[in-house]
């Protein structure tokens, strides 16, 4: 039987609690920085409005070329970058003025190129305007998304388990967001609208995980009323602890081949999902079990002592 | 319990059979003529992301079309009031969407409130006063009734817009109001974005107005515009270098004529030139109009005035009756078509604003489905050689029933013609990851047991039972976050939304349902000893 975790694991997880928390508090706090430092979230055009061009070009070019060919057609304040594989020759040309004719900055930007490189020299694979308006509209529909799931999450998780575990469940959610908004920060990673499915995702998967690690200290318990909760709930995070790794694996697998061969634009929602993944598991483990600890410290069920 | 697994068997063979049914036409495009009959149409459709296309969220300007329509309420009242022989003054629409006019005398008033009432039920008094012995009286729409004229202005928005995508010739287009004053317009496969995007967003009201020629252009240019009229620009474009010039007309602001009352338009090649011009139309009120004004107006300048812009002034030689009219101008044959469709389609009620606009080109979408198809392919195997390496025989049994829920999966997107995005692709990888924590959590389960030293039939049941609740607990918390992200995403994230959702309901079929049957098979027929688990 070939075996990643071996099965008779005693990982004092409970015990780790007070480093857990406060290792991810200063990953949360460094995020704080990060967004603080780079003046908020760098937010794509689907959030902060603006327009995105992607361009392939038949020949190699450079951002500076091109920097250079939209400044003398005096469109500046331009971000440049390359995007996808070196050999692809393919630019992302984003502007995030609000409140210009976002149609007209097309055609200019076009015409502009037009005039420098020729015509036919690149191809025009993407664009994307979006008005004001509607950024506003995405960013509150997206926040609204993220706190509703969370409210049904911890409704459900509530009325199946008990109200301190869907506490801690979703903590660990928010934990997940925070700590992958940070990573995202850090590395100054744009934040569009396939950044919040994927943190939906994890959201998703990660409460999975909760859930998992819930069931068996419930059964655990069940099997054994008058033991140690300290006890219970690490044993029950070790026996659950193969099945936890086994699951991420298989998720990380499939992540991996998205990251390397799903292409340039399905690079970012892969990506906040790698990291969403790590940071719901180490949350499963090593926040919302102990947490479910802790409060029986402060607020000890009455329903146990009874029993 | 033989009985009890052919029946499951039998089960599970006719959903996965379904499944196989549904997605034959997606998989296969071309089935020769006999077996296609035998199929459903539908197939699973391609996001705009994968197989290019526009998507594009306007905003319909209802303040303005309200705006219209009390001015049109105006001009309607001003002659009423003529016809009852009532005294009035200065009716004109102000402050936006007011009517103000003054009555000659309080008596005048009950007259007034009488018409008011019988043939404009939209309007109501908003004041009055006494000014120097007039009553002016300010009239607004009613409160209940703006709502139904802004609805009105949307609706024939979208007609009109739809009306012209038609023409010009898009397949399975999808034009459709949002909230109170957007229309969200997909145009799968346009080619010309450009083209598209000016067609759809231009309002097309034609006008006609005359020239003023007795007062100077160059002072009105300079600001002093005369009362009465209007300064428009010209749509003169050099023939050599295809620049606009800037070019001024000095027109009557009255309206004489609008696109309203064409019955038809259509390009033509001009016999003399080679050059296109559109040829319109009028219907018979429209003609009547055109042959009045042309008969009162011989010698005078009319100008063709196409949302603002004048197109051309050209001099009234003699009257028209029939109403028949060219527009000229230095169109290309592209212009000139979708000019011809647009004034066929009919003017929008108000303008539009884009607020949103993606376009994708079809070699990008191209690109997308070739990496996301590797990306699947390359993770599935991935997963697959892994749950066999770590599960053996048992890992097979997941596979297995991994790869059903594959076929279950985009059959269902099939029969439900659900739309695959470039995330919906990634969530088909992520599915593939996931579908196996149900296998996975089984059989570490049915370990645990083995360690206790139970047979490996009780084993697979305590295993299958006992993991059951979990897997039940923990796959319908993420069909909550789906259910948001559906509610909350539009397109392509809609499209992953769906995948998860589709994906997730079918793996518990599969590692639930289908595997048990296997491991049962091979428990209480055939008796194993051993679990390659």
């Amino acid at each position: 039987m070939l075996e990643f975790i071996r099965s008779d694991t005693k990982f004092d997880f409970a015990s780790k609690m007070k480093m857990a928390v406060i290792g991810s508090l200063v990953l949360i706090l460094i995020g704080a920085a990060s967004i603080i430092y780079h003046r908020g979230l760098n937010l794509g055009v689907d959030f902060a409005g603006g327009a995105l061009i992607q361009l392939k070009f038949q020949k190699e070019s450079s951002v500076d070329r091109i920097r250079s060919a939209l400044e003398d057609a005096k469109i500046e304040n331009c971000f440049i970058q390359q995007f996808g594989s070196r050999d692809s020759n393919e630019y992302l040309i984003r502007t995030a003025e609000a409140g210009i004719d976002l149609k007209e900055f097309s055609d200019r930007i076009e015409s502009a190129l037009t005039s420098i490189f020729g015509q036919g020299s690149y191809e025009v694979r993407r664009i994307e305007t979006v008005g004001p308006k509607i950024g506003k509209d995405l960013t509150q529909k997206a926040i609204m998304a993220l706190a509703f799931a969370w409210i049904a999450m911890l409704v459900y998780v509530g009325v199946r388990f008990e109200f301190r575990y869907a506490v801690g469940g979703i903590l660990a959610l928010v934990h997940d967001v925070l700590v992958t908004v940070s990573v995202l920060s850090l590395l100054n990673m744009e934040f569009t609208l396939n950044t919040v499915a994927a943190l939906l995702t994890i959201i998703g998967f990660s409460i999975n995980d909760t859930i998992v690690i819930f069931d068996r200290i419930r059964e655990n318990l069940r099997k054994n009323v008058k033991g140690d909760l300290r006890q219970i709930v690490n044993v029950s995070v070790n026996q659950t602890l193969s099945r936890t790794i086994l699951t991420s694996f298989t998720v990380f697998l499939v992540l991996v081949a998205l990251l390397a061969l799903g292409g340039p634009v399905i690079f970012d929602f892969a990506f906040t999902m790698f990291v969403g993944t790590i940071a719901g598991v180490y949350s499963t483990v090593f926040i919302a079990s102990p947490f479910v600890l802790a409060m029986e410290r402060y607020f000890p069920s009455r329903g146990r002592r009874n029993k | 319990m033989f009985q009890d697994i052919r029946l499951r068997t039998l089960i599970a063979l006719l959903v996965c059979l379904a499944g196989l049914y549904f997605l034959i036409p997606s998989v296969v495009p071309n089935l020769p003529d006999p077996l296609k009959n035998l199929f459903m149409k539908r197939k699973i459709q391609l996001g705009l992301d994968l197989q290019g296309g526009m998507h594009l969220i306007m905003e319909v300007d209802t303040q303005k079309a309200m705006e219209s329509t009390m001015e049109r309420f105006a001009n309607n009242l001003k002659e009423s009031l003529m016809a009852r022989k009532i005294k009035f003054r200065n009716v004109e629409r102000t402050g936006g969407t007011l009517i103000s006019l003054d009555l000659a005398t309080t008596e005048a008033r009950s007259e007034f409130e009488k018409i008011l009432m019988d043939q404009y039920p939209d309007l109501e008094v908003k004041s009055s006063e006494i000014v120097e012995g007039r009553e002016r009286v300010i009239l607004q729409a009613k409160e209940k009734r703006v709502a139904d004229m802004k609805r009105a202005a949307l609706e024939q928005s979208v007609e009109t817009i739809r009306n012209r995508v038609d023409q010009f010739g898009v397949t399975e287009p999808e034009i459709v109001p949002q909230g109170d004053d957007r229309i969200l317009i997909q145009l799968p496969g346009v080619k010309d974005p450009k083209r598209a995007v000016s067609l759809i967003g231009r309002t097309a009201l034609l006008e006609f107005k005359l020239l003023d020629e007795e007062n100077s252009l160059d002072q009105a240019i300079k600001g002093n515009v005369p009362p009465g009229d209007i300064l428009a620009r010209g749509a003169r474009v050099d023939q050599r270098t295809g620049q606009r010039s800037e070019s001024y007309y000095l027109l009557k602001e009255k309206t004489l004529l609008t696109g309203q009352n064409l019955e038809y338009a259509q390009v033509k090649i001009s016999d003399r030139f080679g050059e296109p011009y559109v040829s319109i139309k009028f219907d018979s009120q429209g003609a009547k109009d055109f042959d009045r004004i042309t008969s009162e107006n011989v010698g005078k300048r009319l100008a063709i005035v196409l949302d603002g812009i004048v197109h051309s002034a050209p001099v009234i030689k003699e009257r028209i009756s029939g109403g028949d009219a060219q527009i000229t101008g230095t169109f290309t044959p592209d212009e000139a078509r979708d000019l011809a469709i647009v004034l066929r389609a009919g003017a929008l009620p108000a303008p539009v604003k884009i607020l949103e606009q993606r376009t994708v080109g079809p070699s990008l979408g191209q690109d997308s489905i070739d990496k996301g198809i590797i990306a699947t392919i390359i993770g599935g195997i991935l997963v697959f050689v892994f749950m066999v390496i770590y599960y053996k025989l048992s890992g097979v049994v997941a596979n297995i029933a991994l790869f059903l829920n594959l076929i279950l999966l985009l059959g269902a997107m099939a029969a439900f013609e659900a739309t695959l995005t470039l995330p919906g692709i990634a969530g088909i990888v992520l599915t593939i990851g996931m579908a196996v924590d149900a296998n996975v959590l089984i059989f570490e389960r049915t370990r645990e047991e083995l360690r206790l030293g139970k047979s490996p039939r009780a084993s697979i049941e305590a295993g299958f039972t006992k993991a059951f609740l979990t897997i039940f607990d923990s796959n319908l918390t993420t069909l909550i976050a789906a259910l948001f992200l559906f509610q909350f995403g539009s397109g392509p994230v809609k499209g992953f939304a769906v995948t998860l959702t589709i994906g997730l309901v079918a793996s518990m079929f599969t590692a639930v349902f289908v595997s048990r049957i296997i491991f049962d098979y091979f428990a209480w027929n055939r008796k194993i000893q051993k679990l390659s688990i």
